[in-house]
């Protein structure tokens, strides 16, 4: 963002004003570098790129980037303004506003058999309530809002929702804009694409292809900066952007793309939905999902935090719980989807 | 047809023989006088045979214009000739705004609402289909009828439209384009539903994709096909109602040509009454009144059939497609559960729920519309029904909304697709009320239209026959003074 201003600055002035403007530059180089690099690359930052950048600078804005999803507060039960307003809410309205997914199999859906009850479910949607119960006592005092994909970060901003829980991967362009809780589940983006094609993963095999997916998606920034990097394979095309990655499976089964990228816990989903396609090769990057709530929400990201801990810890009705419920029909082993112990980097 | 205009088009040529070179004579025989008629021309042109003839001609037109029989001969000739180039002009323009005016009765119109028909089909199988996903499970025997009822009209009223439209037309084009998204869309709906049934979200993602190809592509090209066959219906109109000024200029001046004739007799011979030329003056001035009047009269009935018809219809049918819109756009907002959104003045609205306010404004005003053009009880009292049932819609949406603005979705959905007090009842009333009211206001455009075709059936023969019968009274009433020269 700032680095974009920068630019721009940069073009309207001329002659002398660029001048003086470069040394300003020149000055604040060091502090800046890292910043354009990261909001250039716009990937996670777990991968290599981010380390060795973040690795290469004290300063502070650099912060942001090393391990993104150790930045979050450590937990803690105590109220705060942003509870206080979500408590004060009256009768009908007194809800928690959770921005999440209806597409998702497994994650956030509906389930048009389920009796003819409107009710979402899945992963997601477990969580969703159990923040619910922590913070207003009741697990179904829940207002679900479907979000898609490129509107999460401004649902949040714009206050339409106190927090996002819908496979959202915590990376350091989105901390920038929104606070981030610990992890709750680990994948990585992986390729899609029917039994009978000759792709066999992220690799030469995809020279050619017209790749889904989802607007404003780590897939989707994370294959442009590979682009940038000259890392993808030769004439992908990349111009099929659907507003959910679901749509990427409609896109894929009538034929008019080759191959999807998603998360490896929804192309999971999708593989799920449809027997003729399955996914190719190993998650060729590592991200987490966090919840996602206002940047200066300090006190919920607490204690989302606190309740990401119990959910964990409880044997019986938590991660596990869910995860044996929704999710190990389609993926494979447990232990590769839960995150490590939280580490809580942020100071404030 | 269009015989009369032609068969009658080739009398002139034969009166013309001695007619048009009648003409000419005034001047040419100046110069022929002078210089002596034959001699001159051998100089002047070495093939000089059909100057000669021409000339032989016009010589003997000189000559016969000398005596009275030959002055008789050419007012004879001339006034056959103007009668019946005035029947058939008349004939000829009338013929013409019969024809339109049949077209607007029977084509244009017709095509008209068939379009409209298709776009409502069209956006009521949309509609259906949402609501069943919205309903969850399997849907319901209604929506399936609904939707099946949908698609049926709307693949009937292209093969209408597509027999109706000329080959290579834009309309034509559009209708093909129809005729080849609709089985996509059907297509795509059962897709949904089979992963529906499965219990698998990507069922909805089809039913996405279908609405999207509805919205952006199916539904334009429908509205195009209404506009288009709309444009038609005013160019039929804009053909029937022009006065026909060259049969009623023809006409006016052929009566003063049969009065300045019989005033002429009269001087001569001091008889009042020539037989022949009083019959053709008659028929001349039957087939005048008649046009006018008949003109008249059909051009006040098309006019009320467009004001009170066409209009009415034009206002009922905007109504109709307003209301489907609106249904589609309550549907939506639901099953989109706010994922689209716009912002207008820096706020953030939900796209569906936005345009469906938009679609109930449009509503709004059609049936102010519809309401301040019907002319009769039997009309304003649909319009009525239908401004009440918006009313309340109005209303339980509003309840609808809150609802599900506070989280209580399945109690808003229930609102909206439930059964008693759901703004479906709302949706099914107006629909209805307006169904009866398209009824009521096509009867009345077929009635006041097809005033107009009769006022003027019939007059493109009437003037024909009419023409001749003065022609021969023409000829008749100058043969008889003629004869007292033998």
């Amino acid at each position: 963002m700032r680095a974009g201003r920068l630019r721009a600055g940069l073009k309207g002035w001329g002659g002398v004003g660029a001048m003086a403007l470069a040394c300003v530059l020149a000055v604040l180089a060091s502090l800046l570098l890292p910043v354009i690099h990261s909001s250039g690359g716009g990937g996670a930052g777990t991968d290599d790129d981010g380390h060795g950048v973040a690795h290469g600078s004290q300063a502070r804005a650099a912060q942001a980037c090393t391990d993104p999803e150790k930045q979050t507060l450590a937990p803690s039960g105590d109220d705060g303004p942003t509870i206080d307003e979500i408590r004060s809410r009256e009768g009908e309205k007194r809800k928690l506003i959770v921005g999440v997914d209806q597409n998702s199999y497994r994650w956030g859906y509906r389930d048009p058999n389920s009796g003819g009850d409107a009710e979402l479910e899945g992963f997601d949607i477990d969580l969703a309530h159990r923040i619910a119960e922590d913070i207003l006592g009741d697990a179904d005092a829940v207002q679900f809002k479907a979000i898609p994909t490129d509107q999460r970060v401004p649902a949040i901003q714009d206050g339409r929702v106190d927090m996002v829980v819908r496979t959202m991967t915590i990376n350091c362009d989105r901390l920038e804009d929104v606070a981030f809780s610990a992890p709750y589940f680990r994948t990585g983006q992986q390729v899609l694409a029917p039994k009978s094609s000759k792709i066999t993963g992220y690799d030469g095999t995809l020279a050619g292809k017209e790749i889904c997916t989802a607007a404003g998606s780590t897939a989707l920034s994370t294959l442009e900066r590979d682009r940038e990097d000259g890392t993808l394979p030769e004439g992908v095309d990349l111009r099929t952007t659907v507003p959910n990655q679901l749509d990427c499976l409609v896109r894929l089964q009538l034929g008019e793309v080759d191959a999807v990228v998603t998360d490896g816990a929804l192309a999971a989903s999708q593989a799920a939905q449809d027997p003729t396609v399955e996914l190719k090769g190993d998650a060729f990057t590592t991200e987490y999902y966090g919840v996602a709530m206002k940047k200066d929400a300090d006190d919920l990201v607490r204690r989302v935090n606190r309740v990401l801990e119990q959910w964990r810890a409880d044997r019986t009705g938590g991660w596990q719980h869910s995860y044996d419920r929704w999710l190990s029909e389609t993926m494979d082993d447990a232990a590769k989807s839960l995150p490590p112990t939280p580490q809580y980097l942020r100071g404030s | 047809m269009t015989q009369p205009p032609k068969g009658s088009a080739a009398p002139p040529p034969g009166t013309g023989a001695s007619g048009p070179p009648a003409v000419p004579p005034r001047s040419a025989p100046v110069p022929g006088q002078r210089s002596g008629g034959v001699p001159a021309a051998p100089p002047r042109s070495a093939p000089p045979r059909r100057r000669t003839a021409f000339a032989e001609g016009v010589d003997r037109l000189r000559a016969a214009a000398v005596t009275e029989p030959g002055r008789l001969r050419i007012i004879g000739a001339l006034l056959a000739a103007l009668v019946v180039a005035f029947g058939a002009v008349t004939a000829w323009q009338m013929n013409e705004r019969t024809a339109a005016a049949d077209d607007v009765l029977t084509r244009s119109q017709p095509l008209s609402s068939a379009a409209a028909g298709i776009y409502r089909s069209l956006a009521e199988a949309n509609t259906a289909a949402s609501s069943g996903f919205l309903a969850g499970g399997q849907e319901t025997e209604d929506s399936r009828t609904r939707y099946d009822n949908g698609i049926r009209a709307a693949a009937e009223g292209l093969v209408t439209a597509a027999a109706n439209s000329e080959p290579k037309s834009p309309a034509a084009q559009t209708i093909a384009e129809l005729n080849r998204l609709l089985p996509e869309y059907k297509g795509l709906v059962e897709r949904a539903r089979t992963y529906n049934r499965q219990g698998f979200p990507v069922g909805g993602a089809y039913l996405r994709y279908a609405n999207e190809k509805m919205q952006k592509e199916m539904l334009p090209a429908a509205e195009d096909l209404y506009t288009k066959e709309n444009q038609r219906l005013s160019a039929d109109y804009g053909d029937a109602k022009p006065y026909p000024w060259a049969a009623i200029a023809l006409g006016v001046v052929l009566l003063a040509a049969l009065a300045w004739a019989q005033h002429r007799h009269y001087r001569r011979t001091n008889r009042v009454l020539n037989h022949g030329l009083v019959a053709a003056t008659a028929a001349s001035a039957i087939v005048l009144l008649w046009l006018v009047v008949g003109h008249g009269v059909a051009r006040s009935n098309l006019t009320d059939s467009y004001e009170h018809g066409v209009r009415s219809l034009n206002a009922l049918n905007e109504a109709r497609i307003a209301s489907l819109k609106a249904r589609g756009n309550e549907n939506l907002t639901l099953v989109s559960r706010g994922a689209e959104t716009t912002k207008v003045d820096g706020k953030t609205y939900d796209a569906y729920d936005l345009a469906f306010g938009k679609n109930m404004d449009a509503l709004g005003k059609a049936l102010a519309e519809a309401g301040r053009l019907a002319d009769d009880a039997a009309g304003e009292q649909p319009v009525g029904t239908a401004n009440g049932n918006m009313a309340e819609w109005k209303k339980r949406h509003s309840s609808a909304r809150e609802q599900d603005e506070n989280g209580n979705y399945q109690q808003a959905l229930d609102l909206v697709i439930g059964g008693d007090g759901a703004t479906v009842e709302c949706f099914d009333g107006v629909d209805a009320a307006l169904a009866t009211a398209l009824d009521h206001e096509k009867a009345e455009f077929e009635q006041a239209a097809g005033d107009g075709l009769d006022a003027m059936g019939y007059l493109p023969q009437g003037a024909g026959v009419l023409a001749g019968l003065g022609a021969a009274g023409a000829l008749i009433g100058i043969g008889r003074r003629l004869s007292e020269y033998r």
